[in-house]
């Protein structure tokens, strides 16, 4: 079997859990006989792609004297919705004719025949972007053989519906997060429909929690028989060594590590943190990420004058996360809305103790951490404050943890895939 | 006869290198070297060797007759000697031509004088200490960090033994009055005070190139006309401002330079104005008026008031933090000497490293840089451009995550040194009082100090440090006049 894949982002160049989750499925699915096409905008050159035959979109020759492309070109009047998103970047009237002007410019100009390249970054004009994307998709569908097409987040689901309509081969969507789960109530209304339009073309949805299925099945309105649930795995990565490295202060350390944004929940661990601190003096906290809200956070950690034992590492990469998993000796994930949340599954593979919010999908699959409501502070700064007292409820949670966190493979999620592309076959 | 006093701030702080988290505890070095010492070389190419060639010049061109002040800061001095000492040599030719007077100010361009009396004086003293020992001028006048006043530290500075201090003209201050005339502190009338004519300063200062400014061009002449506006009675205008300006704020393409140069003759050819020094006008004035600043004032910004430093919550936990140190800080210099003169007596190596509580208590007062609480500042409007031309950092909360991260391992150092918490003589006390020979641990004491002073006849540098001990012990005895033993122990 021949799968195409469009994700978006790839290791070590990630920016969130979309890119290790990627990574981890082609991994494994390689590892079972299943040949992917993985397609990502800009691979920056260092890629491991021992295992994944990795395409560069930016590298792709757009010829529109093809065929093909006038063919994209029509089917593309099907996704006018999709054309008429890209006014995203500024008034809606002058991109509608920036557009028509490229479109014109795509029939009429035969010089215009060059490589595309993506910024690669979610930059202002995305939707944009989004869209070039799926033109170049067509492309690589036309000219590649698969079986089944798999689509990662809403951002290549155009791609996956342009290269659906190419080949006509099925579509799988994988829904790693949805807007709801990024934006709370005030969903961006051209990415649902995005998303939704990517839904209903697809032939398969795969959400990544039950949390999210019912997202998918509620609030975007697809029919229930086509959605399945497939949990994440944990072993994307190889288990880092298991010393501890020596902490160069006395105190605990209580730890938030991912992008510091309001789905996130940053400012619960704050709060909680405050309640800690006046009842234990012997801990510090770190929050590891960046993000739009950090401002924020950092006004009122000074607020609340907790500053000198409430420190701001930044964005941490590679081993700097193991090191302060390493450091730590407990995990918050206070996540406001977290489809799936990878984060503490990796804390829990160095043996921390976890504290993971009840809106997040791993709490479906994780005995062993303690779950309580995002805005429920107390609950928990009364974990917190239990885990880093009672030595014999953090010796549990870190020696079963990580036995639990063992048995979550790629290898099952990839098996389960497979699964699905088979009853498309 | 008029005076025109220039005075001219130079300081450049130890800026902060990038500091990570993962730091803490296993990296003790704070400052960023490379970029202080490329900011050293650059000002001090563009702005501090051809001014004080140019002023230099001036000097001998006009006999005694153009003069002018400086303050500069004990870290700027510091970095001088460190990465640019022609600059040193070049200060203090100018120093050599009695035209010049060097004002004494604080050793880190410190906040201290708001929150920490004690650390106030030592930083005085040590940057009274270095300007000598570099340039061979004893100074006489104060002028606080960015031109910071109030009543309460005007009377501690005249307790200090100052007589005449600088500080700025403030609007909200002065309401009707005129800065140009002498003023005297409102509790301590005998602290004379210079107030900045900002008008005219800045007109030099920020001005000079702003080509919307209907002043501009700012020629010598036209400036001297606008001095001879001022009202006849007025008997000095204060032009205090950054020595950066020349060269650095302002580029020499600006004819700054040529400004200056051109400025003393027309002076003298169009005006009775004359140059002098903060002291020389101490002598010649006396205050017309006392001046209330119940809250204090500074130079910096539209508000003349401490915004750019403190006030947000960001600097207030930085500088709160900071200060909450300051208990356990004041005896490390203390310690720090008695360890090394009895290691220095006995021979053998002290359990407690002296030379990492100097290091200690080096990086203490470099951390209280008013600079590092600049960078924190969050106003953006009117004076936004001036801060962003100062920062080193892209928003105010990387300042303050730098800042935290070091103060964080400075506390940790800190930590380490539990005796800290209490006072040397202290200790003793408690040890003779639960021993019963308390005669014998006397006559120890008295001994000790005996030998330090047989010591100290030696070398210079450690009778320096025993007059600091004297005089700390003086101010001691008439604070503590109730507690007899340690009036015996110091004498």
């Amino acid at each position: 079997m021949r799968v195409l894949m469009f994700g978006w982002e790839f290791p070590p160049h990630i920016t969130g859990g979309l890119g290790t989750a990627c990574f981890g499925l082609t991994r494994s699915l390689a590892r079972m006989n299943t040949d992917v096409l993985f397609v990502v905008p800009r691979a920056y050159g260092d890629e491991d792609t021992s295992m994944v035959n990795l395409l560069n979109a930016s590298d792709i020759e757009v010829d529109l004297e093809k065929s093909e492309y006038s063919e994209f070109w029509k089917r593309i009047q099907y996704m006018t919705v999709a054309s008429d998103i890209i006014p995203y970047v500024g008034p809606v009237e002058y991109s509608r004719t920036h557009i028509k002007k490229l479109k014109e410019e795509f029939h009429n100009n035969s010089i215009f025949s060059h490589r595309y390249t993506f910024s690669g970054t979610y930059g202002k004009d995305l939707m944009f972007e989004v869209s070039r994307y799926a033109l170049i998709a067509s492309g690589i569908a036309a000219s590649n053989q698969f079986d089944v097409i798999h689509a990662h987040d809403w951002l290549t689901y155009p791609a996956g519906i342009a290269a659906k309509k190419v080949s006509g081969k099925p579509l799988v969507v994988h829904v790693h997060a949805t807007e709801f789960d990024r934006s709370g109530e005030n969903v961006n209304q051209r990415v649902y429909d995005l998303e939704r339009e990517g839904m209903l073309n697809a032939d398969r949805v795969i959400t990544v929690s039950n949390l999210t299925r019912n997202i998918v099945i509620e609030r975007y309105g697809i029919n229930p028989d086509k959605v399945f649930t497939v949990y994440n795995g944990a072993d994307a990565f190889q288990a880092p060594a298991i010393e501890k490295i020596e902490k160069p202060f006395p105190e605990k350390v209580v730890t938030f590590l991912g992008r510091i944004t309001f789905q996130k929940g940053p400012d619960y661990f704050v709060e909680a943190a405050r309640k800690v601190f006046s009842k234990d003096e012997n801990v510090r906290f770190v929050m590891a990420g960046s993000g739009d809200m950090l401002p924020r956070i950092v006004r009122m950690v000074s607020k609340y004058r907790m500053g000198h034992k409430f420190h701001f590492t930044g964005f941490l990469k590679g081993n700097d996360v193991d090191r302060m998993f390493s450091y730590s000796d407990v995990y918050v994930m206070p996540s406001v809305s977290e489809p799936f949340g990878i984060s503490p599954l990796e804390a829990m593979r160095s043996s921390v103790p976890v504290v993971i919010s009840r809106q997040s999908g791993v709490s479906e699959v994780l005995l062993h951490a303690l779950k309580i409501d995002f805005w429920d502070v107390d609950a928990m700064a009364d974990s917190i404050y239990g885990l880093l007292n009672y030595p014999a409820l953090s010796r549990m949670f870190s020696r079963y943890g990580r036995n639990e966190v063992d048995d979550l493979k790629w290898d099952n999620a990839a098996a389960s895939v497979i699964n699905v592309y088979k009853h498309l076959v | 006869m008029r005076s025109i006093c220039f005075y001219f701030q130079v300081h450049q702080p130890f800026r902060l290198r990038t500091y990570r988290f993962f730091e803490i505890g296993n990296n003790h070095h704070y400052f960023d070297d490379y970029q202080n010492r490329y900011i050293l070389r650059r000002v001090a190419d563009k702005c501090y060797l051809p001014m004080n060639r140019l002023l230099l010049d001036l000097i001998k061109e006009f006999g005694q007759q153009f003069k002018v002040s400086f303050s500069i800061s004990g870290v700027a001095l510091e970095q001088f000697q460190k990465y640019t000492p022609e600059v040193i040599s070049s200060f203090k030719a100018l120093a050599e031509t009695g035209c010049v007077e060097f004002i004494a100010e604080t050793y880190s361009h410190s906040l201290s004088a708001l929150r920490d009396e004690q650390e106030f004086i030592n930083q005085v003293k040590r940057q009274q200490k270095l300007l000598n020992d570099l340039i061979g001028y004893q100074s006489t006048t104060f002028r606080n960090t960015e031109l910071i006043y109030s009543n309460d530290i005007g009377d501690m500075v005249y307790r200090m033994g100052f007589d005449v201090m600088l500080t700025e003209g403030a609007k909200h201050v002065l309401g009707w009055k005129s800065p140009n005339y002498m003023y005297c502190n409102a509790q301590n009338p005998r602290l004379k005070l210079l107030l900045k004519n900002f008008r005219l300063s800045d007109d030099i200062a920020f001005r000079f190139s702003q080509q919307s400014w209907e002043g501009w061009p700012l020629t010598a002449e036209k400036f001297v006309d606008w001095l001879n506006q001022i009202d006849a009675r007025e008997e000095v205008v204060n032009l205090f401002m950054d020595y950066e300006t020349f060269g650095e704020h302002q580029w020499p393409e600006t004819g700054i330079f040529d400004f200056m140069r051109a400025l003393p003759q027309a002076v003298f050819a169009n005006s009775n104005f004359s140059f002098n020094t903060p002291s020389e006008l101490g002598y010649l004035l006396q205050p017309v008026a006392p001046v209330h600043v119940p809250f204090p004032i500074s130079w910096a910004d539209e508000e003349r008031d401490l915004t750019a430093w403190l006030g947000n919550d960001l600097q207030d936990d930085a500088f709160d933090t900071l200060y909450s140190l300051s208990e356990k800080m004041k005896f490390v210099m203390e310690y720090a000497r008695q360890i090394e003169s009895e290691a220095t007596e006995s021979g053998f190596m002290p359990k407690i490293s002296f030379e990492e509580l100097y290091k200690l208590h080096d990086d203490w007062q470099k951390l209280q840089t008013s600079d590092h609480f600049y960078y924190m500042c969050t106003k953006w409007f009117a004076d936004g451009d001036v801060h962003k031309y100062f920062n080193p950092y892209g928003t105010p909360y990387d300042a303050y995550i730098n800042y935290m991260n070091v103060l964080s391992d400075f506390m940790l150092r800190l930590s380490k040194h539990s005796f800290l918490n209490s006072p040397p003589d202290l200790q003793q006390k408690e040890k003779s009082k639960t021993a019963d020979d308390v005669k014998m641990i006397k006559i120890s004491v008295n001994d000790k100090t005996k030998v330090k002073r047989s010591n100290t006849m030696q070398s210079a540098k450690k009778k320096d440090e025993t007059k600091k001990n004297n005089t700390k012990s003086k101010s001691k005895t008439t604070s503590k006049s109730s507690s007899k033993k340690t009036n015996k122990e110091s004498k």
